[in-house]
């Protein structure tokens, strides 16, 4: 390992730039927190840590884009894996002009339904955790993410980029529904019962 | 410029006055009054019965002890939701005549605003907070971005007081049951796994709530269980929590609702904030509940910022949501 420059320091982890052999790699290393107990921290860290690269590692198998993931510590809770370098979608998303998000966004939801064809959950789809390289979308973050068929395991996780995109680029919240097009699109069962999913976990959460 | 604000949107019934001072909230009084069913659980209309009962005298008691006569009062404030409708409309009925009698203007406000507001009108330093506003029926986090009050996490299935509650009512504690939960923790220290459910910075209880249920039927200890419950759901609860504040790049957090009285709850989010370089403030325990001191004072900001409201507009509204609060007093 070379010396270690600080990229991103989140909520849950820090991601540091490296090397490994001769590729530009971030490694996530995620931080303890001392406010929940021991046997809480480190059931956590270690769990997560092996369920991203997993689902990582699983997703790529399946034709999704995330980065190559080239090792991992699930003592320490360190991933090592590529560093893509593109941009955040969060970044850019308000600046493209209406064709473009309009596009981006049904490639969003095309992306979705891959990892959803395979039973891949992400757990907090946001635009942070996606990377624009070249004119690919990269997901990352899947550390919240489990294997999971049901309907409503996928509504939730779609309903919680429709909220993203609601409190981080409220003026263009609409275009949430070509996500929904372009997952519909490329999902292989029935995509309008995920979609009723998404429609009552809004009923009988905030909108209670 | 001093209100009266009364709020009902559940099993409370409150009635406080306010005044703006300094740009601050003064709270002259704050009476409370809460309805307790038989079960526990919470029976609309039997609420707002009781509501009704205690109206009036309320009111009347809390000029009194504000040592304000009703005619300096400057503005009639109410809950107008989220909540029960029986409840709100109570209270709204209340505020309506008031406003009438008084001859003064009325104005119906959002519940889970007043929250946060009350925590930036009372606390210093306290100005952009992300607020986890934990009670019975509501579980959220909510930080002002892009020009509203947003929610960014909230529950999917119940409140972490329900949670609280029903886990008491299985085990046969008395409502409410969070504060036994609370003491029994205090002798508790082993753990036992629960589920630790976050999908994003939503969170969901009902399956730890289940496997909670299945330890006291295996005979587990009570005290190690809701030591479990406690250490679990309010790591989630302070989890999400600092995911928002990183999400929304602040450095502030705010309690609020019946179960930021719960000292671990306080605790957690204490030591996250100052791991994180960030202050945390919580109001004082009548401020913290179901209150009417805190519909009053967003009642003042609202009318000075230049919303005001016809008795003929002043309709409640079950679902009213965070984020359709045009926020018209923040810059
Ligand atoms: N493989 C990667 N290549 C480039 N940037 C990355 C990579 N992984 C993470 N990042 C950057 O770090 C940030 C946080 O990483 P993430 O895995 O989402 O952690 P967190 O759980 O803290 O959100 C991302 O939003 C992104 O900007
Ligand atoms: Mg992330």
């Amino acid at each position: 390992m070379n010396k270690k420059d600080l990229l991103y320091q989140g909520a849950e982890a820090k991601i540091c730039v490296s090397k490994y052999m001769d590729f530009d790699v971030v490694e996530k290393r995620r931080i303890p927190k001392s406010y929940r107990i021991k046997h809480i921290d480190n059931r956590l860290i270690s769990y997560r840590t092996k369920e991203e690269a997993k689902l990582m590692i699983e997703a790529r198998n399946k034709g999704v884009s995330v980065p190559i993931i080239y090792d991992i510590d699930l003592k320490n809770g360190i991933i090592t894996m590529e560093y893509l370098k593109g941009s955040r979608i969060k970044d850019i998303f308000n600046n493209l002009n209406e064709t473009e998000k309009k596009n981006l966004c049904l490639k969003i939801g095309r992306n979705i339904a891959r990892f959803h064809n395979n039973d891949i959950i992400h757990g907090d789809i946001t635009t942070s955790n996606m990377i624009l390289v070249d004119d690919r979308v990269h997901f990352i973050d899947f550390g919240l993410g489990e294997k999971n068929g049901e309907v409503e395991t996928k509504g939730v996780d779609l309903h919680v980029l429709m909220e993203a995109i609601e409190s981080t680029h409220s003026k263009y919240s609409e275009y949430f529904k070509y996500v929904l097009e372009g997952y519909k699109k490329e999902l292989k069962g029935d995509a309008n019962q995920v979609i009723k999913k998404i429609e009552e976990i809004v009923k009988r959460g905030r909108y209670r | 410029m001093i209100c009266l604000g009364i709020e009902g949107t559940a099993h409370s019934i409150g009635v406080g006055i306010v005044k703006e001072f300094k740009k601050k909230c003064k709270v002259l009084t704050n009476l409370i009054k809460i309805y307790r069913s038989e079960q526990g659980g919470i029976h609309p209309r039997e609420a707002a019965n009781h509501h009704a009962i205690y109206l009036a005298d309320l009111i009347k008691e809390s000029l009194k002890k504000a040592k304000v006569e009703a005619r300096d009062i400057d503005l009639v404030s109410f809950s107008r939701g989220p909540g029960l409708g029986p409840c709100l409309r109570t209270a709204a009925t209340a505020a309506r005549a008031l406003s009438l009698t008084l001859n003064k203007p009325i104005i119906g406000v959002n519940h889970c605003v007043a929250h946060l507001e009350i925590g930036r009108g009372t606390l210093d330093g306290c100005n952009d907070p992300v607020l986890l506003y934990t009670s019975g029926a509501n579980t959220q986090v909510i930080a002002f971005a892009e020009g509203r009050y947003r929610v960014f996490g909230e529950t999917l299935d119940i409140g972490i007081g329900n949670c609280l509650d029903k886990f008491g009512r299985t085990v046969g504690l008395d409502f409410p049951a969070g504060p036994k939960i609370e003491q029994l923790a205090l002798n508790g220290g082993n753990y036992y796994n629960l589920p630790y459910t976050i999908k994003g910075m939503d969170i969901a209880f009902s399956g730890l709530l289940t496997a909670a249920e299945q330890y006291y039927k295996k005979h587990k200890n009570l005290e190690d269980i809701c030591y479990s419950i406690q250490e679990t759901t309010f790591a989630a609860l302070t989890e999400v929590t600092e995911r928002a504040m990183a999400h929304t790049e602040k450095n502030e957090v705010l309690l609020g609702g019946g179960v930021a009285a719960n000292k671990r709850l306080r605790n957690m989010v204490a030591t996250m904030a100052s791991e994180r370089g960030a202050s945390f403030y919580v109001p004082s325990k009548d401020l913290c509940i179901d209150n009417g001191a805190m519909i009053a004072w967003l009642g003042i900001l609202m009318y000075n910022s230049g919303v005001h409201m016809e008795i003929k507009d002043s309709i409640i509204d079950q679902r009213f949501r965070t984020d359709m609060v045009d926020v018209t007093w923040r810059e």
